[in-house]
C-alpha cells in the first residue's frame, strides 16, 4: 500500500525516503510469506496422513520395515504423495528456519556460516530424497519373496 | 506470545526431524538388511516416547499454523484469536490423546 492520504485533517504523509524494500530481491519475502500459508495447509494432509498410515493403521510402528516401504513405493499414488510432502516440508520448514536465522543472527559471518549449513541440508535431502524414491526397486535382493516381485 | 515460541519451538524440531528421517530412508538404496536393522534399534520404549513426542510437536504446529492462517486471511480472524487459541488447544487433545494411547499401547506390546 503507498503511504499517502488525503483525508480531511489528516497531514498527508511525507514521502520517506526511508526504503521498506531492500534492493533488487522483488517480492521474494511477500511471496515467501504466501508460500509458508500455502504449503502449511498442503502439508496438514500430507504430513497427517503420513502419520495416519504408518503408526495407527494395522501393527503401527511394529510393521515397519523394507517390506513395508515396498509395499507403499510400488504404488505410484504413494510415490507422488511422498514427493510432495518431501519438497514442500523441506521448503516450508527451511524458509522457516531462514527467517530464525536472520531473526537472531547478529553477525555477518555466522549468519553466512548458518545459512550455508541450511542451503546444504536441504539440497542433500531434497536431491537424496527424490533420488529414493523413484529408482527404489523393491526387488533388490534375488531372493525376495515379497508379492511384487514373483 | 507463548504460542509463537512453542510454533518456532516445533518447527525447528520437526525440521531436524525431517533431515534424519530422510537419510535414514534413504538405507533402502543401501540394501533391505541395512533398513531393516536400523528400524530394529528403534523399535524401543525410548524411542517410541519421542515419536510420540514428535506427533505432538506436529499436531500442535500445524492446529497453530491454521490458526496463523486464520488471522491472516479470515477477515473476522483477527477479533477471534483467543477464541482460536482455545480451538487449538481442544483440537490438540482430540488428536492427540487417541493418538497417544493407541501408539503407546502398541511400543509398550510385544
Ligand atoms: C514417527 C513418525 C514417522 C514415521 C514412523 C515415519 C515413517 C516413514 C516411512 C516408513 C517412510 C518410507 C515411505 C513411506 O512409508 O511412505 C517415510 C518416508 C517419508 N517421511 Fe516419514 N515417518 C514419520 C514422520 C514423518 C514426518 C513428521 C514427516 C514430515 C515432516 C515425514 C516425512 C517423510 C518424507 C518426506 C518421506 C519420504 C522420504 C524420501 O524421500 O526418501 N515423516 N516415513
Ligand atoms: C503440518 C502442517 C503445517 C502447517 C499448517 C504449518 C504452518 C505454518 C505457518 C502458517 C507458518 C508461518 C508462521 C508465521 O509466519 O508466523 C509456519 C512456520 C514454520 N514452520 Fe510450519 N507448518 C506445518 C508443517 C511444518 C513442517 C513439516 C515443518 C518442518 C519441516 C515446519 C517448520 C516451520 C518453521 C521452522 C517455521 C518458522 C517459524 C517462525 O518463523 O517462527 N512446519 N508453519
Amino acid at each position: 500500500m503507498t503511504a499517502t492520504t488525503s483525508e480531511p485533517g489528516l497531514r498527508p504523509v511525507q514521502k520517506s525516503r526511508y526504503k521498506r524494500r531492500s534492493k533488487g530481491r522483488g517480492n521474494f519475502e511477500m511471496w515467501s510469506w504466501v508460500f509458508m500459508r500455502g504449503s502449511g495447509v498442503l502439508l496438514l494432509f500430507l504430513v497427517f496422513g503420513h502419520l495416519f498410515v504408518n503408526l495407527m493403521l494395522g501393527q503401527g510402528i511394529h510393521a515397519i520395515d523394507f517390506a513395508f516401504v515396498a509395499g507403499k513405493w510400488s504404488n505410484p499414488f504413494w510415490q507422488v504423495w511422498d514427493m510432495l510432502m518431501l519438497w514442500l516440508a523441506e521448503l516450508h520448514g527451511f524458509n522457516g528456519v531462514r527467517t530464525i536465522i536472520n531473526d537472531y543472527t547478529e553477525k555477518d559471518s555466522t549468519r553466512w556460516v548458518l545459512k550455508t549449513l541450511l542451503v546444504v541440508s536441504a539440497l542433500v535431502v531434497l536431491v537424496l530424497g527424490t533420488l529414493v524414491i523413484f529408482t527404489f526397486d523393491p526387488c533388490v535382493d534375488p531372493g525376495s519373496t515379497l508379492s511384487q516381485c514373483k | 506470545m507463548w504460542s509463537w515460541v512453542a510454533h518456532r519451538i516445533s518447527g525447528v524440531l520437526i525440521f531436524l526431524f525431517l533431515f534424519a528421517h530422510v537419510l535414514d530412508t534413504a538405507l533402502v538404496r543401501v540394501s533391505p538388511d541395512a533398513y531393516n536393522s536400523i528400524m530394529d534399534t528403534y523399535k524401543n520404549p525410548v524411542v517410541g516416547l519421542g515419536e510420540t513426542g514428535l506427533v505432538a510437536a506436529v499436531t500442535f504446529h500445524a492446529l497453530n499454523g491454521l490458526r496463523v492462517v486464520a488471522v491472516d486471511f479470515w477477515s473476522k480472524g483477527p477479533r477471534h484469536q483467543r477464541q482460536m487459541f482455545w480451538a487449538v488447544v481442544i483440537g490438540f487433545v482430540v488428536l492427540f490423546a487417541p493418538f497417544a494411547i493407541r501408539h503407546l499401547s502398541i511400543v509398550f506390546s510385544h
